[in-house]
């Protein structure tokens, strides 16, 4: 959109066909993402959230298959590129961190081994440099002792250092982008902020967009530059961070604003939106959340929203569509 | 690490006393040995003194410590049925059973993890189906009539490859082996593969599904993410993975290759310690059976040991402790 | 006892209807076991009957008459003039008796060892599943030929043909106990800890009781999966064993010992004497095998 954008997503439909018929996993996202900007993807479990990372690296698991629309990085379209050409991007220039440091990092390789290769892989480096760049990265993400510890076996470091170890694996082939799905779900709660901490300082270090996956609003609130909010496949509401928060358009967003846990909260505040999110079988017609949506009316139950500009953001809601929509939540 | 291999060492010591002990026990009470060794003719004291000189006479734990260090020793007795020291016999036979084993234990191990690793890449190619129908069949097929089927069209109606026998052999110090003739090699190949194709086939499936668990996980994924070389996804990062499980079924399987020969060699009229064996059950030849037995027991127990020790060399999470990954 | 008639009236019933291979594989087990109860009905001599026998039909090609007699057969004939189609057929007789004996030894043994050794716990589970453990080190076929050997010497050797068939059943069944014993004292664990057993107890049902009416009906389904399994692996090792000339005596040949009969007439040409056979054993095995793969998919699908 803007001469600024790294990454635009362009309606993009991923589906999978199933015995039962085809089910469509992403419905028609468009976003784009700056660079040097970290952007906040949030939503419920199921909601397409780390498809749309899978489908932008090229990686989604077959039979699924990006079925519409297009990605760009840059000036380059890639979501119909050759698994061949798709190789020198991933690593190189879009890296992808994922949830769990205990199952991501190869068991049988030292880190040397598994770092060294990625580095050689993406640059033309030495063997003794690749290590000495290696060493660097571990240094960098904050593993004590770097050079003596690079030769250790993954299962030799606790969760949070390994999920340290991914991040500088992620890092290696100096991407433009890195995708981060749900990085601090699997870790203890006490070192979640230090591993946000880290992804966020070194990518803004070397001017690298991140793509922030989690269901965590308050990851989102002190991380992100803007958030997107997905449910059922499809984007509801995308914007600065700022403002979404402040003043959330999209009812659904409302709701998971007051997911957000702070310390003067009660503990039946988490619980806001009635029901759950419809499975990809049985989408209602119109838009997705209507049977949960408190502030749902007649045209929701027929016409499916599709997003539209609102200010600073898009939001996919018909209360903001022409005159009514103006009366604010 | 020690701790473990110790007590490894240990259990496989005491199934070898035990195995000693099923052994002794066919000596001692199946077919008795004076009948056996002195026919119809035969005195009151010639049986005594047989008795004594055989320490028959003695309480069971003592004759049973006596036949396990004559067996230390390589003594194994006498083949009724020979006449000469079973020891003597099962030297000269045992390395046509060694090199058709090895040989088989090549074959499966080759073709068993390339096919394996070729139908869990291409999954749902034809040729993939193909070979996987063709191992369902090929899992049922009783193993004497595959050597059945490979003498009737190779040896019966080709005539490229003998159907029975080892060939010419050369002698190297007390080794006799077939593996240095044109003969000798050509007579090894219906056997090897009529011994291999069902352990290929157990290890082919085996290596497929672990390959097929191991490219779904995180790992692979991560790898396949960072923009590694196909190649090296596949040949660095799965394969290692999938062989940590794979090496302890093929290494038992390994194992019962050797037991198997004993078809296999009853087919191809193999001068292996297997066709011995059937013959010494034929002939109740007791000291043949029991020495067979302790032999294969032996063996058995050192094939494990070794893929104990495999095992640690390629999992580093076993020798860092016990307690950690597996 | 009621929970798998159920099973078996409408779940495994309807799966069954729509495996169209398990259909086809049970169609051909029944054919064959038919085949045999009913051979001197079908069949029009008895080959191993001397008197029936005429050696001027020796080795005649299948659907081709006699030179001499004129006689034709449809899978032709051996050395002795025996007609294949009822070798065969007498022969299943052997195979099917002994594979399905063995199986039932077994199963009874493996059972039985099972539930005491998983109800019982303590030394005797130790020592039943060390000597499990010990027995599974060595391949099935090793131990029933070193089983058979041992009867073998046992038995005088003027009496050895007339009980082979007998050593045979009794060296496959205890080569084959082991996989029972195991699934049942894994079964017997689990049922043990469950409430219903321990009020059992508690109300002073005996020991005998608790295990045949409680814990044993949960464990037929895993149990009957690895009858059938096994039964295939039994009727393969009969054959081997009768191959291998250890097994079924020629006066009472099995399908092992005709492939072992046949094999000497490879080379002369006559190819049906062994070939048919042989097709005989490969449909009964493979489709055994089948039924039991698709018994154990329909009866546990957490294990595809």
């Amino acid at each position: 959109m803007t001469d600024d954008s790294l990454l635009s997503v362009r309606d993009l439909v991923v589906q999978f066909p199933t015995r039962h018929g085809v089910l469509t996993a992403l419905d028609g996202i468009s976003f784009d993402i700056m660079r040097g900007e970290v952007l906040g993807v949030v939503g419920e479990s199921g909601a397409g959230k780390s498809m749309t990372g899978s489908a932008i690296i090229g990686l989604i698991e077959p039979p699924g298959r990006i079925a519409g629309g297009e990605i760009w990085l840059g000036d380059r379209r890639i979501d119909n590129l050759s698994m061949e050409a798709m190789r020198d991007i991933r690593g190189k220039r879009i890296a992808m961190v994922f949830q769990d440091p205990l199952t991501s990092l190869n068991p049988l390789f030292t880190i040397a081994d598994q770092l060294v290769e990625t580095i050689q892989t993406h640059l033309r480096v030495s063997a003794r440099e690749a290590r000495e760049r290696a060493i660097g990265l571990l240094d960098d993400v904050g593993i004590p002792a770097a050079a003596r510890r690079i030769d250790d076996y993954p299962h030799q470091f606790s969760g949070g250092m390994r999920q340290r170890v991914v991040i500088a694996l992620a890092l290696a082939g100096e991407p433009e982008l890195v995708i981060a799905d749900e990085p601090t779900t699997a870790l203890d709660v006490s070192v979640q902020a230090q591993i946000i901490d880290v992804l966020k300082r070194l990518c803004a270090e070397r001017g690298t967009s991140v793509m922030l996956i989690t269901h965590d609003m308050g990851v989102i609130a002190e991380t992100a530059d803007r958030v997107a909010v997905l449910y059922a496949g499809r984007l509801a509401e995308i914007g600065p961070v700022r403002d979404v928060i402040k003043h959330a358009l999209h009812p659904y967003t409302h709701g998971l604003m007051g997911s957000i846990p702070t310390l003067a909260q009660e503990e039946d505040r988490l619980i806001q939106i009635p029901g759950a999110m419809p499975r990809l079988t049985d989408i209602p017609p119109g838009c997705p959340f209507n049977p949960r949506c408190p502030r749902v009316f007649d045209r929701c139950h027929v016409e499916r929203p599709d997003p539209m500009p609102h200010g600073t953001r898009r939001v996919a809601c018909w209360l903001y569509d022409e005159p009514q929509g103006e009366a604010a939540p | 690490m020690l701790a473990f291999i110790i007590r490894r060492v240990l259990q496989s010591v005491v199934v070898l006393l035990i195995v000693g002990l099923v052994a002794f026990s066919l000596f001692r009470f199946v077919g008795d040995p004076i009948d056996n060794l002195l026919g119809q003719e035969r005195t009151i004291e010639d049986i005594e003194r047989l008795r004594g000189e055989l320490g028959l006479d003695q309480p069971f734990p003592v004759q049973y410590f006596n036949f396990l260090q004559g067996i230390s020793q390589g003594n194994f007795g006498v083949s009724y049925r020979q006449g000469r020291p079973v020891a003597d016999i099962l030297v000269e036979r045992l390395p046509a059973t060694l090199e058709l084993a090895a040989i088989s234990a090549l074959f499966a191990m080759i073709l068993g993890v390339t096919l394996g690793v070729y139908t869990a890449i291409r999954r749902d190619g034809w040729l993939s189906n193909a070979i996987m129908t063709a191992s369902l069949i090929g899992v049922s097929l009783p193993t004497f009539l595959i050597g059945i089927l490979l003498i009737y069209v190779f040896a019966v109606e080709l005539g490229w490859l003998p159907s029975f026998g080892r060939g010419e052999t050369v002698q190297i110090g007390w080794w006799s082996t077939g593996l240095l003739t044109a003969s000798g090699l050509k007579a090894i190949i219906l056997p090897a593969i009529t011994l291999g194709l069902y352990q290929m086939t157990l290890i082919m499936r085996l290596v497929r599904s672990e390959m097929l668990e191991v490219l779904r996980s995180d790992y692979v994924k991560f790898a396949r993410a960072r923009g590694l070389p196909q190649r090296s996804v596949y040949f660095r990062h799965a394969l290692k993975n999938t062989l940590v499980p794979v090496i302890t079924i093929t290494g038992l399987q390994l194992g019962s290759i050797i037991a198997f020969a004993i078809i296999t060699e009853t087919v191809f009229q193999w001068p292996g310690v297997g066709l011995l064996f059937i013959n010494s059950i034929q002939f109740v030849d007791i000291p043949v059976m029991a020495s067979y037995l302790m032999l294969i027991s032996v063996m058995f127990v050192v094939i494990n040991l070794i893929v104990d020790l495999l095992y640690f060399a390629i999992d580093p999470r076993l020798s860092a402790s016990r307690g950690g990954g597996h | 006892m009621a929970s798998l008639a159920r099973a078996l009236d409408s779940d495994l019933a309807y799966k069954f209807r729509r495996s169209p291979v398990a259909m086809v594989a049970a169609f051909i087990v029944a054919v064959l076991i038919g085949g045999a109860v009913f051979a001197p009905f079908i069949t029009t001599q008895n080959p191993f009957d001397p008197a029936q026998l005429n050696l001027m039909n020796g080795f005649t090609e299948p659907l081709t008459p006699n030179q001499f007699t004129g006689e034709s057969f449809i899978l032709g004939t051996d050395d002795q003039g025996r007609d294949v189609y009822a070798t065969i057929l007498y022969g299943m007789r052997i195979s099917l008796f002994v594979g399905f004996s063995a199986v039932i030894f077994a199963m009874v043994l493996g059972v039985t060892l099972g539930l005491v050794s998983g109800y019982v716990g303590g030394r005797t589970d130790t020592v039943i599943m060390r000597i499990a453990d010990i027995q599974l080190t060595f391949p099935a076929i090793l131990v029933a030929l070193l089983i058979f050997g041992i009867a073998k010497g046992i038995t005088p050797p003027d009496r050895r043909d007339e009980v082979a068939i007998w050593v045979l059943i009794l060296a496959i069944g205890l080569s084959e106990w082991v996989q029972f014993a195991r699934v049942v004292r894994g079964a017997t664990l689990v049922e043990k800890g469950k409430e219903y057993v321990q009020a059992a107890r508690l109300i002073g049902r005996s020991s005998v009781a608790i295990m045949v009416r409680h814990i044993l009906p949960n464990t037929l389904g895993p149990v009957l999966v690895i009858a059938t399994i096994s039964l295939a692996l039994a009727i393969i090792a009969e054959a081997t064993l009768s191959f291998l000339g250890v097994g079924a005596p020629p006066t009472q040949p099995s399908l092992g010992t005709l492939i072992r009969i046949g094999q000497e007439f490879l080379f002369s040409g006559e190819w049906w004497i062994l070939f048919f056979p042989a097709i005989a054993l490969l449909a009964l095995a493979l489709s055994v095998n089948l039924l039991g793969d698709w018994l154990r998919d329909a009866l546990n699908p957490k294990l595809r």
